[in-house]
């Protein structure tokens, strides 16, 4: 699963239940400022990414995050170096 | 010029807002006096206490007390010392002594706080290159512990073996592990599965450091806390601890059988700088961990009045943290901070005090009023307590 599309697309159908706000999403949607989320639902979805493509994303590397195309990059980075 | 307080603008809204409906403000009570561990006067009013976690009753005890005027009177008020400098006197060897033979381990370090201990071991052990892995729902000290090391933080859903489990298998092998859980989380009051998370955790090559705040002196055979209850205290590596609840004073201790773990005195920067107890806080904490180490009696009266607290107020239809009481805390989940600001004042009024907890100290957003239990507390009291429940409930219609 080392395909930017592909984990861009399993990215977006994972923010999904949590845009409460139907934000339209893109690579440059905030995680903050525009999808609103609390540190609570942060952590729910951190989970689920971290569960669906089965890597850590540390608190460390999450305060680098802030858009959505940025945590792609970085689930890249993620799945390219346990193959 | 930049205002760099405006950033709190949002917290002084909120506040304002709350007050402005004519409520007591919850967190600027002020005690005029104390009568005994669980009575105290607020407002002029004679107030029974259900938010102190003084557990096990200590901070009146006699003999307690006795110590603690003898070595003020001895030693001064203060050693205006760092530990590593003037400021380790006998006491503090000897309520480092007391705890030892508590926890029956190798080793006992005193830190000015529970929150100072937290602090320095977790930021000391864990380097760059080690991982943390801890409970989303821990203490904010557990949190800061991390803030000030440099490790890397993987955190994990809540009391869940499953995801605890996952995140350790995904970490390089051969790096360095520190899982951190609680015994007794303070907020909802529930109690972590540490028989099957320590075992994960050794399974995994990680070391594991359990805070036993809340379970100290009355959890456990010889109130030794969850771990000892649950029969893994054997295989944990560091438990942090505090005197600021069953104690009954204020300070924070780690305690290991680590052969090398006497070097965190050198290393382990909210331990060296800064000052140590004054003689007279260590004399009192000494004095009360060796009689809580024969107080079965009184652990067993708190795990009534805790089990009776519990089944009353879910009678009375209030909504707890847990299914079943599984410590001496007991929180009461409030629809929202409004409700639960109303409920905490109406139950001040009718003289009793319980602490009220909000985001973002509780889980997922909550309200609560947490109800923490004292072994001194009597039947007649709890009785009483649940009488209060009733009309403050009733008053502010969070129940029919």
């Amino acid at each position: 699963m080392s395909d930017r599309q592909e984990i861009y697309s399993e990215t977006l159908s994972l923010v999904e239940p949590f845009n409460k706000k139907g934000v339209a999403i893109t690579e440059a949607t905030r995680f903050a400022q525009d999808l609103e989320w609390d540190s609570l639902t942060v952590l729910d979805f951190v989970a689920n990414v971290e569960d669906e493509f089965d890597v850590i994303i540390t608190m460390n590397m999450q305060a680098e995050i802030e858009t959505i195309g940025q945590l792609v990059d970085a689930l890249v980075r993620l799945t390219d170096s346990r193959a | 010029m930049p205002d760099l307080f405006s950033k709190f603008d949002p917290v002084i809204a909120q506040r304002e807002a709350l007050l402005e409906s004519g409520i007591t403000d919850p967190f600027n009570l002020v005690m005029e006096g104390v009568e005994s561990p669980t009575v105290a006067i607020c407002n002029g009013r004679r107030t029974i206490l259900l938010g102190t976690y003084n557990y096990m009753g200590m901070t009146f005890d006699p003999d307690v007390v006795a110590a603690g005027k003898k070595a003020l009177d001895d030693f001064g008020s203060g050693t205006t010392g760092s530990r590593v400098l003037n400021g380790t006197y006998v006491g503090h060897k000897a309520v480092e002594q007391a705890l030892k033979d508590f926890y029956a381990m190798d080793h006992a370090m005193v830190f000015s706080t529970g929150y100072q201990a937290n602090l320095g071991v977790i930021s000391t052990i864990a380097g760059k290159d080690d991982y943390i892995i801890l409970d989303i729902d821990s203490h904010a000290s557990i949190y800061d512990g991390c803030a000030l090391g440099n490790a890397q933080i993987v955190p994990f859903r809540h009391n869940d073996v499953e995801a605890l489990e996952k995140r350790l298998k995904r970490l390089p092998p051969e790096a360095g592990k520190l899982v951190v859980l609680e015994g007794v989380y303070s907020m909802l009051g529930d109690v972590a599965p540490l028989k099957e998370m320590v075992a994960i955790s050794k399974q995994n090559g990680a070391m594991v450091l359990v805070d036993e705040a809340h379970s100290m002196g009355f959890i456990g055979e010889h109130g030794r806390g969850v771990a000892e209850a649950q029969g893994v205290i054997d295989d944990v590596d560091f438990i942090i601890g505090t005197f600021s609840k069953s104690v009954g004073t204020v300070g924070g201790f780690c305690v290991s059988n680590h052969p090398k773990f006497e070097i965190l005195r050198l290393v382990c920067r909210p331990y060296v700088f800064t000052a140590s107890l004054p003689p007279s806080v260590v004399a009192t904490a000494a004095t009360s961990i060796l009689k809580l180490m024969n107080s079965a009696e009184k652990r067993a009266h708190l795990w009534e009045n805790s089990k009776r607290l519990h089944a009353g107020l879910r009678q009375l239809g209030f909504t707890l943290g847990t299914q079943e009481p599984q410590s001496a805390i007991i929180a009461v989940i409030m629809p929202n901070l409004e409700t639960g600001a109303a409920m905490w004042e109406a139950l001040l009024h009718e003289g009793l005090y319980v602490n009220l907890a909000r985001p973002p100290a509780t889980p997922a957003g909550m309200t609560l009023l947490r109800c923490s239990l004292c072994a001194l507390h009597s039947e007649e009291q709890v009785g009483e307590i649940l009488g209060m429940f009733a009309a403050a409930g009733r008053a502010t219609d969070c129940i029919s």
